[in-house]
């Protein structure tokens, strides 16, 4: 067994630390302090098992895709359905986790950054249940992407506060959360939603996040007496591709991580910072982001409001530095395509960021053997994205025979 | 081959202004504008102006598109001067170009991103041909900054950290151990912009960190006015206004009336602090 990372100072190899404002350093200390504690901690352990099955509705299923597998030809494909999860994605485990260790800490106000707005309506969420106040950054770009998500907050009681500094998505969303924490860290809980940020959070978060490869690896021993051959999922932060992956960190199981290519690679407009991007530092850690040459961070762009971030967790800049996952891009259009083709073919609306992981599923299935076995996670449904995807002109829609993969690659 | 501006001081420039002031028995007066804000030639002007009203030590800016410590004040002058592609190695330059003109201690204030992508050592040496004194990095703590410090002390190069009121005093006895050229007390909890009252605890706890350092303590965050500057100065060994200069540049018109705006408000806060 290899020594499961960060080490005690939160580093994956040379990525991770903490690369902070001073005022934050005794907050992120008394978070690892409590979080360490409440790991081991059984009253803790057994509150958030409770919320997570009866309120949150896990454990989610390992959905076996018929059909998909059937149309695309290749190994069996099992979804882990983190879309049945309440409030539609996999951002719950993490915020009840949080939320939790909040009142545990004392802190009575929440804050967080939301890009499609999926994290900020499970940090609303858990908020109304704990009864803790609440207030959620969210870029003026998405705002006006996800207003479904940005009325679900307001109704669940959170404050919406608009960001329209820099490229008013969610990394301009993350750098007036980390503001506020740095005037209010006394009293105010950061729930950031990703395996990013400052030590202890990209661990913190995955911890979270780890009882989805959890469920699937007992899940997918009940249903095929081995582990799977590949275990896929959609990158942005990188939280729910790390929760998949983390439980099988010591199996022979490929990972693969699929980042967003955006308009394409060559366009510079694509969310590819473990692809294309270059080691800096962003939002309190070291890791992989998309910088120009004077070290300014670029903006990214994609689809998918959720993947739509120039940087990435520095787990998974590990990972690829080591090669124990592989890191590859799909474009808007492969993701939008995958949406049609997956939501006619099985009857699941997916959201556009597993649609992504989806495309990519699409291109490789066919050279995939009929005995092997794909774990794909399915990490939100796509309720928030239809308005997206409907208004987009049709060349974008399936198409209508099964797609070949040489189709997709184009 | 640029020559070395700093080969021949044995000692730096910061050490020196803090020598010469505690024998003078005066506080230090530093000024933050970005540079580049909102062009680089305003900001050798401004330079050169801010240290014949009084400015003790200048500290610059460098833009960055993230700066998560400040407020809108400094956010915004930093995107001016990133709207003009002001970059890392045009204010090394522009250092450069000062170095010509004047003596005064200055200090480089940039988050670590931009100087990471130029690399940590190539920009220690750079710093210390074109005549740059000492390094903030606001977003670089003590426990992650071995391998920047084991460069900056090759080029002579001050490394001043940043304290804050969250910090415990044990953890600032620390971090004052590791800091060289002054210790960077941030007079309130929150990012960097000007305010109407300083915070009611500064006193207090400026008092508490000269009793466990010897270093000079300059503060800084918030301080606006010269009443303000006055009050903190008689309990730290210096105070840094920033947000407050960039208001006045941002206010004026045209270069002239930066320079006569910025250049009467650095004399007031000057006249005041050494006033009795």
């Amino acid at each position: 067994m290899e020594k499961v990372l960060p080490d005690k100072s939160g580093y994956f190899g040379i990525f991770g630390g903490k690369f902070v404002p001073e005022t934050l350093m005794s907050a992120l200390k008394e978070l690892e302090r409590v979080y360490n504690r409440a790991k081991r901690d059984k009253s803790f352990q057994d509150e958030l098992k409770y919320y997570l099955s009866e309120y949150g509705g896990r454990p989610t299923p390992l959905y076996f895709a018929r059909n998909l597998t059937k149309k695309l030809g290749g190994a069996k494909i099992y979804l882990k359905r983190e879309d049945l999860c309440h409030t539609g994605a996999h951002k719950i485990n993490n915020t009840l986790g949080q939320a939790l260790l909040a009142k545990r800490m004392g802190k009575r106000r929440i804050i967080a950054e939301t890009g499609a707005g999926q994290h900020g309506v499970a940090t609303a969420t858990v908020s109304a249940l704990l009864g803790l106040e609440c207030e959620i950054y969210m870029g003026t770009e998405d705002i006006k992407r996800q207003s479904l998500n940005v009325f679900k907050m307001e109704l669940l009681g959170a404050k919406v506060i608009p960001v329209s500094s820099g490229t008013k998505t969610l990394k301009d969303s993350i750098n007036e959360t980390i503001r506020d924490w740095v005037a209010n860290v006394r009293t105010t809980h950061y729930l950031l939603g990703s395996c990013v940020g400052p030590h202890p959070y990209p661990m913190m978060v995955r911890d979270f996040q780890s009882v989805i490869g959890k469920e699937v690896k007992r899940q997918i021993l009940e249903k095929e007496g081995r582990l799977p051959d590949y275990l896929i999922a959609c990158v942005g932060g990188g939280s729910n591709s790390l929760g998949l992956f983390h439980h099988f960190y010591n199996d022979a199981v490929k990972f693969i991580g699929v980042e967003a290519a955006g308009l394409g690679i060559k366009s510079g407009r694509h969310a590819a910072p473990l692809y294309v991007g270059e080691i800096g530092i962003l939002h309190g850690s070291k890791s992989y982001v998309l910088q120009d040459s004077d070290g300014q961070i670029l903006p990214a762009h994609s689809v998918a409001p959720g993947l739509d971030y120039p940087g990435v967790g520095p787990e998974h800049s590990f990972y690829k530095k080591t090669g124990r996952a592989d890191y590859f891009v799909v474009t808007d259009k492969e993701a939008l395509q995958a949406f049609h083709f997956f939501s006619e073919t099985e009857g699941i609306i997916p959201a556009l960021e597993p649609a992504h992981a989806l495309a990519y599923l699409m291109k490789i299935a066919k050279d995939t053997n009929k005995d092997e076995i794909i774990v794909l996670c399915l990490s939100g449904r796509g309720d928030k994205d239809v308005e997206i995807a409907g208004a987009l002109p049709d060349r974008f829609k399936a198409p209508a025979t099964i797609p070949s993969s040489r189709r997709i690659r184009r | 081959m640029v020559p070395d501006q700093n080969k021949s001081k044995s000692m730096n420039r910061i050490d020196s202004k803090f020598g010469e002031l505690n024998r003078k028995g005066r506080k230090a007066l530093i000024t933050f504008i970005t540079a580049g804000d909102p062009d680089l030639d305003t900001t050798f002007e401004l330079v050169l102006e801010m240290e014949r009203k009084g400015a003790d030590v200048v500290e610059l800016g460098v833009p960055f598109s993230d700066p998560l410590a400040d407020g809108t004040t400094i956010q915004r002058a930093s995107q001016r001067a990133l709207n003009n592609k002001v970059r890392l190695r045009d204010i090394l330059k522009l250092v450069y170009k000062l170095r010509r003109k004047t003596e005064i201690p200055i200090v480089l204030m940039s988050y670590l991103n931009p100087i990471y992508k130029y690399g940590l050592e190539e920009f220690a040496t750079t710093c210390r041909k074109t005549g740059v004194d000492g390094v903030i990095i606001p977003d670089l703590v003590p426990e992650e900054a071995e391998e920047w410090l084991t460069v900056a002390r090759l080029n002579k190069l001050s490394t001043i950290f940043l304290a804050a009121p969250t910090s415990p005093l044990e953890r600032i006895k620390k971090i004052a151990s590791k800091s060289t050229g002054f210790l960077y007390y941030v007079s309130l909890t929150g990012v960097t912009g000007a305010r109407d009252k300083l915070n009611s605890n500064i006193i207090e706890a400026l008092k508490a960190i000269k009793r466990i350092t010897n270093k000079p303590v300059a503060c800084g965050f918030g301080i606006s006015n010269p009443q303000q500057a006055r009050k903190v100065s008689r309990y730290s060994d210096g105070v840094i206004v920033g947000s407050a200069i960039i208001d006045l540049i941002e206010k004026s018109t045209s270069r002239k009336a930066i320079l006569k705006n910025v250049g009467n408000f650095v004399a007031s806060l000057h006249q005041k602090m050494v006033g009795d």
